[in-house]
């Protein structure tokens, strides 16, 4: 069976990027429109990056590749994030 | 700034100019996977190799298996630090595939059952580099290590060699496949170090 | 009409890095230790919240780990970890690390998978499979410590009862408003009655709040056991939006 956790692992990782935990947000799934926190995600870790999909369609939401001196994020398949003011 | 970690090694290194710069030489075969596992049949297998004028070549199964299949000793490099060395595998030459081939792209896309990609150059899958994996290391290649079939490049970083392969797609540019979208190298060359952009 | 107490304030520790000083290494089962690291910049944690250990090589290569946080005071971090055989960072904290060691560590993280008291009457049902105890301890000594008078019921699959962790501290928490039942699955303690085996879905039934009371359900554990638990607990007849689960990966 293919190892995978709950989107909560990517606390961590976001937390670096974000100011606050980005892992309660809701975001939009951009291919079934689903809309859920992002710890809700099917985080495949296994892998050369962390890679999170909607956990309704498995459409890939974010990808976050650790480079070293760089991170590489891609939110490409969420159409939007609510981070609240 | 990090500090660094008493008595911390990582994986251990064994250093020799089999490994390209940062492996490390590994004896089990670790699974590395950005999804769930395809279930592919081999009864319902398709393999298809498609040009730019839409020329479709397809094999079934039986068809790649008669194509012939040859022994081979490699060693892959993943870019996640681990190589393995001296790994026997058995597949179907590419070169063999594209006998019939007519195509003036110089370019590749790999495609998996499961939707996982994977950009090479033509000239990166000719003369004796590449071929249609069906066995690794004297058995079946298992589901999660990319069976029935995979697409085997040993020498570009392992992220290339693209599991439950369904066809290769001739493009005339180089298009990001999976991982290269997502921040890993066009190339991949291990031996350059071509991890990122 | 009952008065409640005021709730307390949200609290919200934004994550950052710490330097941890390790005070103690403790076997805690067999194949496993209690760490208890000495963290001056640690704000405390909520119940649930993990953490990210993360180790440096001297030639810079890099390995980091999520683990669960035991425990929940400012300044001081407990943590419960498991070796997974052929793990990276795992074997390291579990067999080398020494007293005295400093370690990276990055949290307190997640605002998912966490229980606060004061905020909900209802029961809450933790369900753990080994290693997977560790939040919910912390949601359990959380539970008492702030005399939350909502009902606490956990279900703790654990192979023999030398591979419980915290077996005194869960022990000293049970009581009137927590409940734990043990399901040992290799071995049980001599005086056992019950039976020998892997959780399933009957022995779910007999040790869980049923659905009619609509618990809150945190499940924890490899990723096998809690996709498991997950499927058979819809299947009686829970709602999707009551059972939160974090997988620790593995079968």
């Amino acid at each position: 069976m293919t190892n995978r956790l709950d989107g909560n692992v990517l606390a961590g990782a976001l937390a670096n990027l974000f100011v606050q935990d980005a892992t309660e947000l809701q975001a939009r799934c951009t291919k079934c429109g689903e809309i859920a926190p992002i710890a809700a995600a099917m985080v495949y870790p296994d892998a050369p990056g962390l890679i999170a999909r909607c956990r309704s369609c498995n459409h890939v939401l974010a990808a976050i590749v650790e480079a070293g001196d760089k991170t590489y994020l891609s939110l490409s398949g969420l159409s939007g994030i609510a981070v609240p003011s | 700034m990090s500090i660094a970690t008493r008595g911390f090694r990582g994986r251990r290194r064994e250093p020799g100019d089999r490994l390209p710069p940062g492996q490390t030489k590994v004896s089990r075969w670790p699974v590395l996977s950005a999804g769930p596992t395809p279930d592919v049949d081999t009864d319902t297998f398709d393999f298809v190799i498609r040009d730019e004028n839409d020329t479709e070549h397809h094999w079934n199964w039986e068809q790649l298996l008669a194509v012939g299949v040859e022994d081979i000793t490699v060693d892959i490099h993943c870019v996640t630090h681990w190589s393995k060395l001296d790994m026997p595998w058995r597949g179907v030459s590419l070169d063999k595939l594209f006998e019939n081939v007519d195509t003036k792209y110089d370019y590749v896309m790999a495609e998996s059952y499961g939707g996982y990609t994977a950009n090479i150059p033509l000239k990166d899958l000719r003369d004796g580099q590449a071929w249609i994996a069906i066995e690794a290391e004297g058995a079946p290649l298992t589901p999660e290590h990319g069976g029935p079939a995979r697409l085997l490049v040993p020498h570009l970083y392992f992220w290339k060699s693209a599991k439950w392969i369904r066809g290769l797609t001739m493009m005339p540019t180089n298009e990001p496949g999976f991982w290269e979208q997502y921040g890993y190298n066009l190339h991949g060359d291990p031996w350059k170090e071509q991890r990122y952009w | 009409m009952s008065t409640r107490a005021a709730l307390p304030p949200r609290a919200h520790h934004r994550p950052a890095w710490h330097v941890a000083t390790v005070l103690e290494t403790r076997a805690e089962t067999p194949n496993a230790v209690r760490l208890i690291l000495d963290v001056p910049t640690w704000p405390g944690n909520e119940a649930g919240t993990h953490l990210d250990v993360r180790l440096t090589a001297p030639d810079g290569y890099q390995a980091t780990r999520s683990f669960s946080v035991a425990s929940s005071e400012p300044g001081r971090v407990v943590l419960g970890i498991d070796e997974v055989p052929d793990g990276e960072v795992s074997p390291f904290l579990v067999r080398d690390v020494r007293a005295g060691d400093k370690l990276e560590i990055h949290g307190p993280l997640g605002s998912y998978f966490l229980w606060r008291p004061g905020q909900s009457d209802r029961p809450v049902q933790l369900i753990a499979g080994g290693s997977g105890v560790v939040p919910l301890y912390a949601m359990a000594a959380t539970h008492a410590a702030a005399s939350d008078p909502s009902p606490f019921r956990l279900t703790y699959s654990v192979r023999t009862p030398e591979h419980v962790f915290f077996r005194d501290e869960l022990a000293a928490l049970a009581g009137p408003s927590f409940t734990i039942d043990y399901i040992y699955t290799r071995q049980a303690p001599p005086d056992w009655g019950g039976t020998v085996g892997r959780l399933t879905r009957e022995s779910l039934v007999g040790t869980t709040i049923a659905p009619h009371e609509r618990p809150r359900i945190f499940v924890c554990g490899s990723t096998g056991f809690a996709e498991s638990v997950a499927a058979w607990l819809l299947e009686l007849g829970h709602s999707p939006r009551d059972i939160l689960t974090e997988r620790y990966g593995g079968l």
